[in-house]
This record gives C-alpha cells, structure tokens and sequence, in this order.
C-alpha cells in the first residue's frame, strides 16, 4: 500500500512547511517516505508543489499518479488534475472556483481562523486528509512543537482536529512497522557524509541546488568545529579548500554546474600539486543559467574530462540519500589516500528529495588522513617518485626542519619548478600511475533484477531509485526479464560487472537525464559496448518509474 | 644574508630585478622575527614575483594565476600556527585576482601581503597592469595606456585594510623594516612595493622612483585614515613611502569561538560521538 499526495500553491503560501509537517506525521507514525519538490526560481508566487509518497513498504522513487491533492490555489488543480485517479481527492478552500466531482471544498481558512490562527488553513487540510486516510493521531503534538512555538503548536493542533471533522474516513490505514528510520534529503546525507568524515572546511558560493549542503554544515559549525565560510566566488571557494587541505584539513567545496564551470581551473590544481579535495556538483539543467531549480543529469562528460592537461580524479554519482551519505565518507578517504579530487556527483532530484532510511552506522566509518611517518635521517621529498605512484604527503608547520613546497608549474621530486622532459615523464606517469590502484578498489555497478535478464537498462546516480521501481513493476507484470545496472562509482569506470552482464543481454537500453546520453558514450569509449537504445528526458522534471516501464513497453 | 636558513640559490628573474632587493629583505625580516624555515608558509600565484615561493626555503605554495590570496587565508585559519605570507605581483593581486584582495580586507585573516609592484607585466612580456600609468605605450597598448590607473593603497584604506604601507625595493633597510612591522600586525597586512623592471618597464626605472620616493616621518599619524587618505593620493612628482595606516581590528580566527586565543584546527581531535548525535535532526 502507498500514497502519492500533492500539496500545490504559490511561493510564500507555506506549502514547504505544511508538507514537512504532513510528512514528518506519517513517518513518525512508521510510514515509508519519499517525497519530491517541484519549486520555481523566484520567492514569492508562481507554483510550487510537493509530492509526499508514503507507504508500509520501502519506497524508491516518486510516482506520476497521485491519490490525493490539498490546492491552496486554483493552479495547483489546473496543473494537476489529470494526474489525480479516478478515485482520488481534491482538498481546497471553499473559495476556490473550480469544478469536478473529485473536489471537497471546505471552509479550511474558516476552520483555521475558528482554531485560533488564519494562517493555519495547511494544518486544516493536513487534518481533513489523515482522517480521510484513516490515519491515526499519534505524535502529531510533538511534531507541532519542532516547528513552532506553543502557541502557534496549539493553534494547529486545533486546526488539523478540526480539520478531521470536516471529512469522513474512507478506509483505515495503518503502517506495518513502529518508527526507526531518519528522514532525510541527499544534501543533508551529503553534509552529514562530510561531517563524520572529519571535514573541517568548507568554502562554497550558495547556488541552488546545492546551498542545503552549506545550510545544514553552517548550522552545525560552531558544535561541530568546523569553518564554512561563503567566499567571494566559486573559484575563491575552490581555491580556498585547497589551501586548506594543504595546511591540513579535510576540506570541501560544494555547487552546481554553474559554479562548477569557475572551479575548473583549480581542479587541475588540486591534481597538479596532489592536494586532496572533495567536491559536491548537485546537477541541474545548462548550459549557463538552464533551469535552476529542477534536475538532469548532463554535466557527466564534463565532470570527468574539466580541466586542461591530464590527471587522474575519481567522480562518484550518488544514487541515494544513504549512498550518498557513506559515499561522501569515502570520498574523504580516496581524496586523502591518492591525494587527488574527488567529485560527489548529485543532482536536484536527489538533492531535495526527502527519503525514509535506516538510520547510518558511524562506526563504520573510520578516518585516515594518509599522512606519512617523517623520518629525520632522509631528505623529504613531496613528490617522491614511487611503485604506486603515491608520494609522502606531510603538513606544512608540523615538523622542524621540513618544509612542503607545491607548485602548479611541473615540478620535480622537490616541488621545484623544472622544464626538464624527463622530469616531466616521470612526474605525468606518477600522477596517472595512481590511478592504477584506485581502479583495484572500485565498486561495480548495482544490479537490480532478473539475474539472466534479456533486457539490460544502464543508468547512473539518482535514476538508482526511478530504474529499481520500473525493473520491479515490469519483472512482476512481465515475464521477469528485465535487469539494470545503476553506476555509482563512473570515472574511472568500473566495467567487470558490466562485461559480464552485458554479454548475457539481448538488448541493452541506456536510462538518463540528459539528451545525448552520456553514460552511453562514456560506456562505448572505454568498453566498446553499445547501447541498443536510450530513454532520455531532460525537461527538468525528475523521470519516474511509469515514465521508464511505459517507455519500455511502448517499444 | 648569505648564510641564512631560507636561503636558496637558483633563480630565473633578470639580472637588477626588484624581485632580488624584495626577497633579501624578506628573508632579513624572517630572521629578525627569529621564525624557523618550517613555520613560514609563502604562498604566490603565478608571475615572476609569485615564483618567490621557489626562491626561499619556507613551505611554499605557488598556485594560480591571481588565486593566491584564496589559498593563503585558508591556510591561516586551519593551521595558524604558519606565518602566511603571500608574495605577488600586480597583475596576480590588482587585476585577475582583484576580486579576491577586495574580499580578503573585509575577510580580514592574519595574512601579510607583499605586492611586488613593477607596474608592468613581466612574465607575458610587458603589457599593462592595473597600475601602469596612463599614456605608457606597450606592444598592446600600442598608443598608451587609456585606463586610469588603480591605486590600491587606497582602495585597500577605503575598503578597511587595518595596515597598509608602500615600501620601495631600491631601499632594502626601509622596506624590510616595514617588512617586520607587516609581519607583527595581527590581520591582513598590504604593503605595496613599488619596483623597477629592467627588461620591460622603461618608464618606471629604478631612477624614476629613486628621484620621486621620500619616506614618511613620525609627523604622519598612521591612526588618521582620512590623512592616510591623502598620503596614498599623492603619485607623480612625490611618492610617500612608509606606513600609511595602522588600526588594530578584530581578526577573522578571533572572531570564531573555536579559532580565538591561537586554537588551531587542525590539531582539534575529532569527536564521531558529536556528530552521530546529529542524526536526532532526522527522527
């Protein structure tokens, strides 16, 4: 069983609080979440919805069909209607002027002003669909009283019982389990990533969709000791990591494509002087401004190939608030131990998604900063040539008698500028050499599905949840053919796990957020396999399941 | 100077380059302070006056083009037991990192910065920079310069830089004293050296300057910003040299609870019991 309720009005209508509110409710009443916000690039008017899926059982994605819709204006049914299922619901005010036989119009604004605030209309509607649901009134004082003060709690504790005596219930709907999971969006997972890991700087310019990152490390920087610090642009933020990696600390840098553009040149700086460095790039659709409060997935290509000249970097896409949590703890750890950037590929659609999930294990994490043992009775080299490729990395100040030179000239073992050719061999083939070792500890793709599937769908990051929906749905209904790999670590490439399935494969069908399909070409590039087919949509709205399975069918 | 701890041989500036007057006296004033090679961080961006971190043996930090500034305040505030000092050029601090040293005064870390200003460019070979006075003819600037020229000592007083001096390479005494007295202050320090050219600055020779600089004397209130003002107005026939401005101001660790009275990040232990705690935001 499972929900899909939008909650649609203009910016500034509270339409961010009432569905935190609403979903915060049902998960703590042990409901599965997954909820998606669709917001425009402006701060007041406009429309702007969320859709709140719940459920008694693990959710993956959003859902195109919804049950039920609570309009604060007459947009949001406009917009929406022909979503909403036969048996669904409308909840508005009685103001509102429009007609169809799903519509329950109520006196929300005249309920809530009856409970004590005008303002509190939202909790009316919140109050008017549990009891429509069946849902039960368990914790919902509590949850009142994170958000406001006792006052105002009150006044909407009011308001949704008030609300329930608008309606009468049309089924009884009770969670499976009792309460044990986090809510959470993939910036927070991000941030929180960041945190265990033992980031102590971070330095970013807000853009959307990526300032949540910067949001919730600043609220935590005074507890948690680390420094966020808005710089003056992005490459300030870039540069400004990297010098405070090289003095020591974890740091991170965090934007979206946009800023990211900016930060190119200093990418190549972090692989030139091997000054480890984190970066969050939380997609949304470009070129240049594009569509700055939704989602694709098309800087791909770019990600792995920014920066002038050669130097090997890991790009991770994150395909979920609980991978992009471990993953960002990872990444910490890889930037440190070949001393390189890391890239945290994300995107809107992940970004702002809030999702139910079993709580993190921090004990699992553990930091190693892959400082290495000064010796006296050698001199220090910074860029020692070395088997791995890996040389000694020691923090300036720290010890008598050594200093650490970098440079972004070519430089030889010292950190010394040097134009000799064979110096420069040498230095090019450690840097690559690297990446040797980081290919060995690569994770191979996700596969979801029938384990000698006919159909092979390719997808990377967020379509992690959207593919493993529609590869369920078309296995159940189908004859369980279908199978997906969903790449989370994608440059360098890992391909074993991909040779092997794609051999088996009678097709192989390409599932992105883009409009050329760049996972397939990257896959084409290095392995030599092509895709049969693409399913591609890049209109800034997140693809869901029904949109992959009815592509899929249509074929 | 020759058997000093932060000495290193090799160069590739011209012969009779400011570069050599401005690092002697850097490391002269090293000494004074009694600082230790690894305690030094010198961080350039590039230009021939940002290869200094190449010439001296402190750590060293020679990044990008008009990005040296970024990395040397946050260098500061993680680890701020370095004396960060940064050593660039005109070109490197005025124009592509503008941006940066106009943030940087507000940001206002405990960071020195020596501008090696020849008013040229140098190492693409002899353009303008944003210091270059008007109607001097270059390869591109083929009838003269039409752009005024910045001034960036004061643009740096009216932007509220708390210690802004100029200092001139051809009095090494002068300008490693002043040197020192950047190093001391506790907050962003600028001292704008002025400096000859040789290969591709044939109007500001060290001559022009020799003829032009007079140092300021104890009747100058360096505590009087409007006088200060003034001082850093007067180009052309006479230019003051010395301190122009000096006030104390809170500084950018000092202004964070976990940085003031000389904490250093980097050596804070690491608590995983604190932030598992955090996961209570999510319930």
């Amino acid at each position: 069983m499972n929900y899909n309720i939008l909650i649609g009005g203009s910016a500034g209508q509270g339409v961010e609080t009432v569905s935190a509110i609403f979903e915060k409710i049902l998960k703590r009443q042990g409901f599965k979440i997954f909820t998606i916000k669709d917001y425009m690039s402006r701060v007041r008017g406009g429309h702007n919805f969320i859709q709140v899926r719940f459920g008694t059982e693990k959710l993956f994605s959003h859902r195109d069909e919804i049950d039920g819709i609570m309009a604060f204006n007459d947009e949001t049914i406009e917009l929406h209607l022909e979503r909403l299922k036969s048996d669904g619901f409308i909840i508005c005010d009685e103001e509102i002027n429009f007609t169809d036989q799903r519509i329950l119009k109520l006196p929300l604004k005249q309920t809530a002003k009856a409970s004590g605030n005008i303002k509190a209309f939202g909790s009316v509607a919140v109050g008017s669909v549990l009891e429509l649901l069946g849902i039960g009134q368990t914790g919902i004082e509590n949850v009142l009283m994170e958000y406001f003060n006792s006052e105002i709690s009150a006044q909407n504790l009011n308001a949704i019982h008030n609300g329930r005596k608008l309606v009468s219930k049309r089924c009884d709907t009770v969670p499976s389990k009792k309460d044990g999971n986090i809510l959470i969006n993939g910036n927070q997972a991000v941030a929180l990533g960041a945190l265990a890991a033992g980031c102590r700087f971070y330095s970013a310019y807000p853009m959307t969709p990526s300032t949540s990152i910067m949001n919730y490390l600043a609220e935590k920087m005074m507890d948690a000791e680390i420094v966020v610090e808005q710089a003056e642009d992005e490459i300030a933020a870039i540069n400004m990591a990297i010098g405070a990696s090289y003095a020591g600390a974890r740091s991170m840098t965090g934007t979206s494509g946009g800023g990211f553009s900016l930060m190119v040149e200093a990418l190549g700086l972090s692989g030139m002087m091997e000054i480890p460095l984190v970066i969050a790039e939380v997609q949304r659709p470009g070129p240049t401004t594009g569509f700055p409060t939704r989602t694709e997935q098309s800087d791909l290509k770019f990600v792995i190939s920014a920066s002038q000249g050669e130097f090997p970097r890991m790009v991770i896409a994150l395909r979920n608030a609980e991978d992009a949590f471990y993953q960002t703890v990872r990444a910490f750890d890889i930037a440190d131990k070949y001393q390189l950037p890391v890239i945290l590929l994300s995107d809107q659609f992940l970004a702002d998604s809030t999702v139910t999930s079993e709580p993190f294990d921090f004990e699992s994490t553990k930091i190693n900063n892959h400082i290495c043992e000064y010796s006296s009775d050698k001199p220090y080299n910074r860029y020692e040539i070395t088997p791995t490729g890996i040389s000694p990395r020691l923090i300036p100040g720290g010890n008598h008698g050594i200093t650490v030179l970098s440079d972004s000239d070519e430089h030889d073992k010292s950190g010394h500028i040097t134009e000799s050719a064979d110096i420069r061999n040498q230095m090019v083939n450690k840097r690559m050499r690297k990446l040797d070792l980081l290919k060995e500890e690569l994770q191979e793709p996700l596969f979801i599905g029938a384990e000698d599937s006919e159909v092979l769908l390719l997808a990377w990051g967020s379509l992690w949840g959207p593919v493993s929906e529609a590869v369920n749905i078309l296995n159940e209904y189908g004859d369980s053919r279908y199978g997906a790999l969903v790449f989370g670590d994608i440059w360098p490439l890992p391909v074993k796990l991909l040779a092997e399935k794609a051999k088996k494969a009678k097709r192989i069908i390409n599932v992105e957020q883009n409009a050329t399909g760049q996972l397939a070409s990257i896959v084409s590039e290095v392995t030599g396999i092509f895709c049969d087919s693409s399913i591609l949509k890049f209109d800034g709205r997140p693809m869901s399941s029904g949109y992959i399975c009815s592509k899929i069918r249509g074929e | 100077m020759c058997d000093s701890s932060f000495n290193i041989s090799e160069t590739a500036w011209c012969p009779g380059c400011g570069d050599f007057d401005i690092i002697s006296s850097l490391k002269e004033a090293l000494e004074t302070l009694g600082k230790k090679p690894h305690e030094v961080l010198v961080v350039g961006g590039i230009g021939q006056a940002a290869k200094t971190p190449q010439y001296i043996n402190t750590n060293g930090f020679c990044g990008l083009h008009g990005r040296a500034l970024p990395p040397a305040v946050a260098a500061k505030i993680v680890n701020s037991r370095l004396t960060v000092i940064v050593n660039t050029g005109d070109g490197d601090s005025y124009g592509e990192g503008g941006n940066h040293f106009i943030h940087n005064i507000r940001r206002n870390v405990d960071i020195t910065h020596f501008v090696h200003n020849n008013q040229i460019y140098g190492l693409t070979k002899g353009q303008a920079s944003p210091t270059t006075d008007i109607s001097h003819i270059t390869d591109i600037q083929t009838a003269g310069t039409i752009h005024e020229p910045l001034n960036p000592v004061l643009l740096a007083i009216a932007a509220g830089a708390g210690f802004v001096a100029r200092a001139f390479s051809g009095d090494t005494k002068h300008l490693t004293s002043i040197m020192i007295e950047a190093i001391k202050y506790r907050g962003y320090s600028l001292v704008d050296i002025l400096q000859p050219c040789v290969s591709f600055n044939k109007v500001n020779t060290f001559q022009w300057y020799s003829k032009r600089v007079y140092k300021l004397d104890e009747s100058h209130d360096v505590t009087d910003r409007l006088k200060a003002m003034e001082k850093a107005m007067e180009w052309g026939e006479r230019i003051p040299i010395g301190i122009l401005y000096k006030k104390d101001k809170p500084v950018f660790n000092d202004k964070i609870e976990f940085l003031k009275d000389n904490q250093v990040l980097i050596e804070k232990e690491f608590h995983m019991e604190k932030v598992k705690s955090y996961l209570k935001d999510f319930v």
